[in-house]
């Protein structure tokens, strides 16, 4: 055996059964690319969007707001006060603080407006009660205590508030995982397809193949792997783009992220390594079937 | 040829026990075979011969005549329109799909035009039906030196095939064909591309691969090679078959 042999022979690894990628593949792998950011980009808008709706109920949670009308001749200050008081000894509760004139009509002025509001209009006071994280007092409680003192009030503990956050929380996961599914669709079509294609493209390989024994499987796994291999590729890179813009989001934004309505944290991110990995899922399979059936048909 | 390489060709049908049984039985048999295109006369009439164990036949007849449809019946690239074919003792038209790569990998096929695959070094083409089979790298690829080095390639093994003349690439298919040491080896004019001295050769090579145990066919219009094998022959004319005793 010459050396040169067998230095060949060493050296040798099995070639490629299909032949490298063509100029399509780059096309392809760009499009899949493009699809998994958005796929990322959502998954990131999901957590963040579902962390701020967390947040959300939880401040709404954590408190209630009481609007206290005066009665008789008692002042509508002396009756908050009052209702501050009673509220404040009831078990769960942490902290009620009434609020005067001037707080009231800050609230109401984003809707009435500066000058709208005459000085001897009746306006009701509010009390912020803060509740007990482990063991919060129930709207039932409080509306008791005022009335123990003839206290007219109304209790708001936000359930409605919180029931629309929870609903529109639900949504965005929903909306999210429509998105993600219909982009895992789009990307497996376009794949099916890309399989189709390349194996009809290359019907004299397939068919060397074919009557050089081999199994319709085994060529199915030379597409599948090709076609894995190329969006686990085309998704680590949609991967890296979508965590710089994360990235930039968490850190331009500031604590609260790029807008305090969808808080982006460092532990988003590490979502983003699934990509890959699913786009080679969605693409290994979609090939193998595409794969399968095109051979069915040339048999 | 060297030691090695008869060993690397080793046929020996009977050899594995589970050939055992058919070692008697006609490796090919047709029966009243016809195929059509479409809606075209048919290409093949009333076929019927059978190549015994260890024989050695020629297919002759003029161009067009049907050799290489006959030959695409044997190696499965087509399906008859009628009649009956046994390949090894399985009857191809009720085998299930599962069993047809396993008769295929049993088969040595020589195109006519070679239908090596150019994106593969000479080398890994030699190697393909080994690979396809399941083999490891490290359990063949000594023997797959061996075999090019015996056809004459021994020098070409990293040579790509759109660099090899017309007599390399017919000598790197039949390496490919034999490699996995096939019970039946077919060859669809593998001398039409090479002058009458390497055709010679190549008569050479595959006389010595039916010695070692190979069923062999070879469709050929090349009357004086024929000629001078003194082998069988059918002869295809008008797709029907005429059967000829050795010469």
């Amino acid at each position: 055996m010459t050396e040169e042999r067998a230095v060949f022979l060493r050296r040798w690894r099995p070639g490629p059964l299909l032949p490298a990628g063509d100029a399509r593949d780059g096309a392809l792998a760009f499009v899949i690319a493009v699809l998994c950011f958005f796929a990322c980009l959502t998954a990131l808008a999901a957590l963040a969007g579902d962390r701020a709706a967390r947040g959300w109920t939880a401040q709404l949670q954590d408190s209630a707001t009481v609007l206290v009308r005066p009665t008789g001749a008692e002042s509508a200050d002396a009756a908050a006060a009052r209702a501050a008081e009673a509220l404040a000894g009831v078990k769960g509760v942490d902290e009620a603080q009434a609020f005067g004139r001037d707080k009231a009509v800050a609230l109401l002025q984003p809707w009435i407006g500066q000058d709208a509001l005459p000085d001897d209009l009746p306006i009701p006071r509010l009390v912020a009660v803060e509740l007990n994280k482990a063991a919060p007092a129930g709207a039932r409680d409080l509306d008791r205590a005022l009335k123990s003192q003839n206290i007219d009030a109304t209790v708001d503990d936000h359930s409605v508030w919180i029931a629309d956050i929870v609903r529109a929380g639900g949504w965005v996961r929903l909306a999210a995982l429509g998105l993600f599914v219909l982009t895992a669709a789009a990307a497996g079509a376009m794949i099916a397809f890309a399989a189709r294609a390349a194996l009809a493209a290359r019907h004299e390989i397939v068919e060397v193949l074919h009557i050089t024994g081999a199994e319709d499987r085994f060529i199915a796994g030379l597409v599948q792997r090709r076609f894995a291999t190329l969006s686990a590729g085309a998704g680590l890179f949609a991967a890296l783009a979508a965590a710089m813009i994360g990235a930039a989001a968490r850190v331009l934004g500031g604590d609260g992220g790029l807008t305090p309505v969808l808080p982006i944290a460092w532990t988003d991110l590490a979502v983003l390594p699934i990509c890959p990995v699913a786009a080679a899922l969605v693409a290994a399979t979609a090939a193998r079937l595409a794969a399968l059936k095109l051979l069915k048909d040339m048999a | 040829m060297s030691r090695n390489a008869r060993q690397i060709l080793d046929f020996a049908p009977g050899a594995n026990a589970e050939r055992t049984q058919e070692a008697d039985a006609p490796v090919l048999r047709f029966v009243d075979v016809g195929l059509r295109y479409g809606r075209a006369p048919e290409t093949l009439c009333d076929i019927s011969f059978a190549l015994e164990p260890g024989s050695f036949h020629f297919l002759t007849g003029p161009s067009g005549a049907g050799k290489s449809s006959l030959l695409k019946l044997i190696y499965m690239d087509e399906r008859p329109s009628r009649g009956l074919i046994t390949l090894f003792g399985q009857d191809l038209a009720s085998a299930p799909a599962r069993v047809l790569p396993q008769l295929r990998r049993r088969i040595g096929v020589v195109f006519q035009e070679f239908r090596l695959l150019d994106h593969l070094s000479a080398f890994d083409n030699v190697a393909l039906p080994l690979r396809i089979a399941g083999r490891k790298p490290a359990d063949y690829r000594q023997d797959v030196a061996e075999l090019m080095a015996w056809v004459g390639l021994g020098r070409k093994l990293h040579a790509m095939p759109e660099t090899l003349s017309g007599g390399e690439k017919q000598r790197l298919a039949i390496a490919r064909a034999v490699v996995a040491r096939p019970d039946l080896l077919l060859a669809d004019e593998p001398t039409g591309n090479v002058d009458h001295e390497l055709s010679l050769r190549i008569l050479k090579l595959f006389v010595e691969l039916n010695r070692l145990g190979a069923t062999v066919l070879i469709a050929s219009h090349d009357q004086d090679l024929v000629a001078r094998s003194g082998m069988p022959v059918l002869r295809l004319d008008k797709g029907r078959l005429h059967a000829e005793p050795r010469r």
